[in-house]
C-alpha cells in the first residue's frame, strides 16, 4: 500500500518592483474554480488564497512602475522586442501549469485551456515583433512648405494603469499587457478579480524573462477597491479599463483620470482569441514632433 | 542736394494702414444653421469690439442650448448625404474652400485683424496663408483614406462638437473643420464670444462654396453653448481647443459615453538656449516664441531657459531687440505688437504679472507707449525667476517672458519638464548631436530646435500630459475624426 503523498500549496504572491510580496494589508481572498455558473451548480473547489491588494500597494505599484518607465523605454526597441519574445519561451516551457491553471479559472476543458494558453504565448510573439516597426507605421517625416527637417516619432505616455479583463483571465490579461510594454511604457495591472491566479503565475514567469523589475508590476484583489486610486493618481499617464464591467464604476474612473488628463481606453467589447490590431499600441503612445531648418546650400545670409 | 539733419536722429517709420475697405462688416450677424443665418431662439444678441479701439464691430446672435439642439439635428440630418458622399467629391469641395479662402485672404485678414487685435503683419503672412493650406490639405486626404493606416475603410464618426479659442479664430476653424469634412463628418462649431466675425464669414464661404446645408453649423456663443454643445447626447466627437481647466471639465462630462475627444490645452514652453548657439537668432527665436500674437499662443515658448554663461549676453541682446518692437495699431503693416484680446484678458495677464512682482521676480518691460483706447500690455520679461514662482509655473497667455537659467543639459532638460503642460519647447545650439539628445528626453509634443513656433498643415501638432490628448495637423490628425 503506497502511501499518498500530500502536494505542496503554492502561495501567491503580488509581482511589484520584479519582487513577490504579500500585500502590505496582510489580507488575503479565497480563489476558487470556474465561473459563477459553477458556483451557482455547487461545485466551485478552493483553489488558493490570494493577496487581497490595497491603495497602498497599488501607490507601491506606481512607485515601481515610474522608476522603470525611464530606462524600460530606453532599451532599444531590438532588445524589447527580444525580451517579450523571451516571455513567450519562457511561457512555452510552463505551458502545462498554465493550462491547468487557466481551465481552473475558467472553467475550460483541458483542450480549450490549451488553446488558450497557446494564443497567449502566440500574442508575445507578435507585440514582440512589434516593438521596432510600430515608430516606422505611426511616424515619419513631414513634408512641410519650408526648408525645415520635420520628424513625428512616437513616444510612450508614461506609467499605465491596466485593468484586466475579467473572464479573459490570461489571453485577456497577456492581450492588454503586451501592447502597453511593448511601445516603452510601464504597467500597474489589476488581475481579473475571480481569477487572479494565471496573472500571478504569469509574473513568475515574467521575473525570469530578463524583464527589468517595475516594469510589470501584477495585483490582485478587488477592483472597485484599488482603481480608483489609480484613476486618481497624479503620476499615472493612461489608463486601460478593459476589465472594469459596472459601467458606473467605469465612469467614475474615467472622471477621476481626467483630473490629469490621463489617456484613458473605455471597456468594449473585445474577442480577445481575434487578430488585436495597433489600437492598443497606439492607444498609449505620444507623438513627438521635431522642427530643424535645414538651410540651403550655396545661398547667401544666415541658413537660421 | 540739400544735407540733411544730424546722423543720429533715427528714422521713423510713417504710418501706413491697411485699408478696412475690403471688408464689409455688417451691423448685425445670426447663427449658421442648416445653411441660412437665424437668430438665437431666445432672440440674444452680444457685441463683438474691436480690442484695439474697443470700437463695436458688430452684433452676433447668442446662441443657446436651444440653439445648439438646432444646430446638432441639422448636422445629423446632413450627415448622412456628406459621409455617403464619394471622398472624390467632398475633396472638390474643400478644394474649393480653399481656393475661395486664398482668394478673401486679405479681407479676412483685415476681418481677423480688426476682431481679434493681432497686427495684420501676422494675420495677412501666417494666419491666412495656413488658413488656405490646412483646407488645402486636408481636401487631398478626403478620396485617401484608405491610405491613411487606419484600415482599407475608415468611417466617420458622425457629428463633431467643436469649441475653438479667440487667439487664432479662423486657423483654428480650419484645423478643426477642415479633417472633420474629409472624413465625412459634419460639425457645429462654437467660435468664441470676443472672436465670432470670421467664422461667420465662413459660413459665408461655405455658401459661395455650395456646400451642402448643414453640413458646417457656426454658433458663435459663450461657455454655456459650448458646454451644451460638447455636453449635447447626439454629438459624437469633441474637439476642444482652450484652457486646461475647460479641457478637464470637458473629459469629465463625456465621461462614461461614446464621444470621442481631442483636447489641445494650455502650454508653459521652454525655450533652451545653450552657449554656443547662434545668440543673434536665438534672440530672434524667443522673441518670435514669446511675442508672436501678443503671447497669446497655447505652445509659447513663455519660459526661457538660458544657460548661465551667456546669460547676461542673451538679455542684454533681448532687451535690445524688444526695444525696437513697434506697438500700436494693428493695421498698421509696421506693427509688431497688436492689442491685448479682451479687457478680461488683459486683467489676467497683469494680475498674474503682479504676483511675479510681488512674489520677488524683476520685470522689465520694453520702453513704448500704449495707446490710451484699447487693450494693451508691453513686452515684458521677468528675470531671477525661481522655478516656484507662478510666472514659471501658470500659464500667463500674454507677451510676459520668465527668464531663468541652468549650468548642464540634464539640469536643462529637468526644468523644462518641471510642468503639468507638454505641448512644446525650443532648443538652441550648434550641437547637432545635443539637440537630438535634448528633444529626445523632452516631454513635449512639438520640438523647435533652432527656429520656433513653425506650423504646417501636414505635421502634427498636440501635446503630452495636461496639454490634452490627440493631435491636429498630418495624417495623424485624421484618427480623431474615424472610427479607429
Amino acid at each position: 500500500m503506497s502511501e499518498q503523498r500530500l502536494s505542496v500549496f503554492k502561495t501567491y504572491k503580488l509581482y511589484v518592483g520584479g519582487k513577490f510580496p504579500r500585500s502590505e494589508s496582510g489580507r488575503v481572498y479565497e480563489v476558487t474554480t470556474g465561473t459563477s455558473a459553477a458556483a451557482a451548480a455547487g461545485k466551485n473547489k478552493w483553489l488558493a488564497n490570494a493577496p487581497l491588494s490595497s491603495r497602498k500597494d497599488a501607490r507601491d505599484a506606481v512607485v515601481a512602475a515610474r522608476k522603470a518607465q525611464g530606462s524600460w523605454a530606453g532599451k532599444t526597441a531590438y532588445l524589447r522586442g527580444q525580451i517579450l519574445y523571451r516571455v513567450a519561451e519562457m511561457l512555452e516551457g510552463r505551458k502545462d501549469q498554465f493550462v491547468r491553471e487557466v481551465a481552473d479559472a475558467e472553467g475550460l476543458s483541458k483542450s480549450k485551456a490549451a488553446a488558450v494558453v497557446d494564443a497567449a504565448i502566440d500574442r508575445w510573439v507578435w507585440y514582440a515583433g512589434w516593438t521596432d516597426k510600430i515608430a516606422q507605421i505611426v511616424g515619419g517625416g513631414n513634408p512641410v512648405a519650408g526648408p525645415f527637417f520635420n520628424l513625428s516619432s512616437p513616444e510612450p505616455t508614461g506609467v499605465v494603469t491596466v485593468v484586466a479583463p475579467q473572464k479573459s483571465s490570461f489571453l485577456g490579461l497577456v492581450s492588454v499587457i503586451a501592447p502597453v510594454i511593448a511601445t516603452g511604457n510601464t504597467a500597474v495591472v489589476i488581475a481579473s478579480e475571480n481569477s487572479p491566479l494565471p496573472a500571478l503565475s504569469l509574473g513568475e514567469v515574467l521575473a525570469t524573462s530578463d524583464l527589468p523589475g517595475g516594469v510589470v508590476n501584477i495585483l490582485s484583489g478587488r477592483t472597485a477597491e484599488i482603481t480608483p486610486s489609480l484613476a486618481a493618481h497624479q503620476d499615472v499617464n493612461a489608463i486601460d479599463l478593459a476589465g472594469v464591467e459596472d459601467d458606473v464604476l467605469a465612469k467614475e474612473l474615467e472622471v477621476a483620470a481626467a483630473d490629469n488628463l490621463k489617456r484613458v481606453v473605455r471597456p468594449q467589447p473585445v474577442d480577445w482569441s481575434a487578430d488585436p490590431g495597433t489600437h492598443r499600441l497606439t492607444a498609449f503612445l505620444e507623438t513627438k514632433t521635431v522642427w530643424h531648418p535645414t538651410g540651403s546650400l550655396g545661398a547667401s545670409g544666415s541658413s537660421y | 542736394m540739400t544735407s540733411t539733419s544730424s546722423a543720429s536722429t533715427a528714422f521713423e517709420y510713417a504710418p501706413a494702414p491697411e485699408s478696412r475697405s475690403v471688408v464689409d462688416i455688417a451691423p448685425s450677424y445670426g447663427l449658421f444653421i442648416d445653411g441660412e443665418f437665424v437668430e438665437a431662439a431666445d432672440g440674444k444678441v452680444f457685441k463683438t469690439v474691436s480690442p484695439s479701439t474697443e470700437e463695436v464691430l458688430s452684433e452676433v446672435a447668442q446662441a443657446s442650448s436651444e440653439d445648439v439642439d438646432r444646430a446638432v439635428k441639422a448636422a445629423r440630418k446632413a450627415f448622412e448625404k456628406w459621409s455617403a458622399l464619394p471622398g472624390a467629391e467632398r475633396a472638390k469641395y474643400l478644394f474649393r474652400i480653399a481656393r475661395i479662402i486664398q482668394e478673401r485672404s486679405r479681407e479676412l485678414a483685415v476681418l481677423e485683424t480688426l476682431d481679434n487685435g493681432k497686427p495684420i503683419k501676422e494675420t495677412r503672412d501666417a494666419d491666412l496663408p495656413l488658413v488656405a493650406a490646412h483646407f488645402f490639405y486636408y481636401a487631398g486626404w478626403a478620396d485617401k483614406l484608405d491610405h491613411a493606416g487606419y484600415g482599407a475603410d475608415p468611417k466617420p464618426l458622425g457629428v463633431a462638437g467643436q469649441v475653438i479659442p479667440w487667439n487664432f479664430p479662423l486657423l483654428m476653424l480650419a484645423w478643426k473643420i477642415a479633417p472633420a469634412l474629409a472624413t465625412g463628418n459634419t460639425v457645429v462649431l462654437k467660435p468664441a464670444e470676443t472672436t465670432p466675425l470670421s467664422a461667420l464669414f465662413f459660413a459665408d464661404i461655405c455658401r459661395q462654396a455650395g456646400l451642402p446645408k448643414g453640413v458646417v453649423n457656426i454658433l458663435p456663443g459663450y461657455g454655456d453653448a459650448g458646454a451644451a454643445l460638447t455636453a449635447h447626447p447626439d454629438v459624437n466627437k469633441v474637439a476642444f481647443t482652450g484652457s486646461t481647466a475647460v479641457g478637464k471639465a470637458i473629459a469629465r462630462q463625456v465621461a462614461g459615453t461614446d464621444k470621442k475627444v481631442t483636447l489641445e490645452l494650455g502650454g508653459k514652453g521652454a525655450n533652451i538656449v545653450f552657449d554656443d548657439a547662434p545668440i543673434d537668432q536665438a534672440v530672434e527665436g524667443i522673441v518670435t516664441g514669446i511675442f508672436f500674437n501678443q503671447g497669446q499662443v497655447c505652445c509659447a515658448g513663455s519660459r526661457l531657459l538660458v544657460q548661465e554663461s551667456v546669460q547676461d549676453e542673451v538679455l542684454h541682446a533681448l532687451k535690445r531687440r524688444l526695444s525696437t518692437l513697434r506697438l500700436g495699431d494693428p493695421l498698421d503693416k509696421n506693427t509688431d505688437i497688436g492689442a491685448i484680446n479682451s479687457a478680461e484678458q488683459l486683467a489676467r495677464i497683469k494680475a498674474l504679472t503682479e504676483t511675479g512682482e510681488a512674489e520677488g521676480a524683476e520685470r522689465w518691460s520694453a520702453p513704448c507707449e500704449l495707446p490710451s483706447s484699447g487693450y494693451w500690455f508691453a513686452p515684458t520679461l521677468f528675470t531671477n525667476v525661481t522655478q516656484a514662482h507662478t510666472v514659471a509655473r501658470d500659464e500667463i497667455f500674454g507677451p510676459v517672458l520668465s527668464v531663468l537659467t541652468f549650468r548642464t543639459p540634464e539640469e536643462a532638460v529637468a526644468k523644462a519638464n518641471n510642468t503639468q503642460y507638454g505641448l512644446s519647447a525650443g532648443i538652441w545650439t550648434e550641437k547637432g548631436s545635443r539637440i537630438l539628445a535634448v528633444a529626445d528626453r523632452l516631454r513635449a509634443g512639438v520640438i523647435w530646435a533652432n527656429t520656433f513656433n513653425k506650423f504646417d498643415p501636414t505635421s502634427p501638432f498636440g501635446g503630452y500630459k495636461e496639454s490634452g490628448y490627440g493631435r491636429e495637423g498630418g495624417r495623424h490628425g485624421l484618427e480623431a475624426y474615424l472610427d479607429v
